[in-house]
């Protein structure tokens, strides 16, 4: 292992996930990939917002969705944000198992949202017959809602590979940067998720 | 024996100004939580069209900001090139919805 990954306690750096440059690079790098997929979001945001009207005869924004559904999900995802950040505090300070503790918590607040999210689109298919292929209303829908739910599924992937990969290691200057990368995407999910349940799931509401 | 004892002052100090900023992102929670709140009691209570949508996006907007400045540490030195990458993102962003929402109207 090279000069720089290895840890002097009396000398510990302040901020473990940027003192390496391999860790700045990851950082931005991070950051590169965010802005991009700003973009990405923003294509489904616009062709969701040009379609939502176009149903085809089938349900409407107004038919299908239920705020009480809604609500959880947001509670549950700006949760896990919070449990993020305190795992990230925890990791600054160095104590391991806490932080494990924290991105346990982070992991169970994600699934708890997937299951919620995979119980609303199961419902809509069989109780209303809304679908993918309904109107270009469903496919804007299914597209952006669905989209944001595969970046769940793959950020829960992602931390619980970290955390299953780092258990015996600790902390160290090489996966402090990847811990913090990961809580980066994580809010990065949530801030898309508070313009769906807005745009999507409140302005569809209102009538 | 003095550079340990200036040592433990200098984490003291870190921990201290951690310990603040922990409280500053409970804050920052707290007031994301109270704004969802206000959002779904605008549309649940079923006020006028005209005045629920502009004060929900206003409402996510600003929490959006929260998330970015202080959970993800926007707010922090050494961000220039990162609010550059997420400004540009944003940029392009506007200039798609604004593009799709006034010339795809059927």
């Amino acid at each position: 292992m090279s000069q720089e990954h290895t840890l002097d306690p009396n000398n510990l750096p302040k901020d473990p996930a940027k003192s390496t440059l391999e860790g700045k690079h990851k950082f931005l790098g991070l950051w590169f990939f965010l802005g991009g997929e700003t973009v990405l979001f923003s294509c489904f945001f616009a062709t969701y917002l040009a379609l939502k009207n176009s149903t085809a005869g089938g349900p409407t924004s107004q038919d299908l969705f239920g705020l009480e559904l809604v609500f959880i999900m947001t509670i549950l995802l700006l949760t896990s944000s919070l449990t993020s950040v305190y795992a990230i505090y925890h990791m600054k300070n160095y104590d391991f198992k806490k932080m494990q503790l924290w991105f346990g918590i982070t992991a169970l607040l994600g699934l708890a949202f997937l299951g919620f999210e995979i119980y609303e689109f199961y419902h809509y298919i069989t109780d209303y017959g809304f679908t993918f292929r309904s109107s270009a209303f469903g496919s804007a829908f299914y597209t952006l809602v669905g989209f944001h739910g595969g970046h769940v599924v793959f950020g829960l992937s992602w931390l619980i590979a970290l955390m299953v990969r780092n258990a015996r290691r600790g902390i160290t200057l090489k996966n402090a940067s990847k811990f913090n990368t990961f809580s980066l995407y994580w809010h990065f999910i949530d801030v898309v998720w508070v313009f769906i349940f807005t745009v999507v799931y409140l302005m569809g509401m209102v009538s | 024996m003095t550079e340990n004892t200036s040592m433990s002052k200098l984490n003291s100090y870190q921990n201290h100004k951690s310990k603040e900023e922990m409280k500053h992102q409970v804050i920052t929670f707290a007031l994301m939580i109270i704004f969802t709140l206000i959002a779904f009691y605008a549309v649940a209570v079923d006020m006028d069209k005209i005045f629920v949508i502009p004060l929900i996006l206003i409402l996510a907007i600003v929490q959006v900001g929260f998330q970015f400045y202080y959970f993800m540490h926007m707010k922090d030195k050494g961000h220039e090139l990162v609010a550059l990458l997420i400004f540009g993102g944003i940029w392009v962003a506007a200039v798609a919805i604004l593009t799709f929402t006034t010339i795809i109207w059927w």
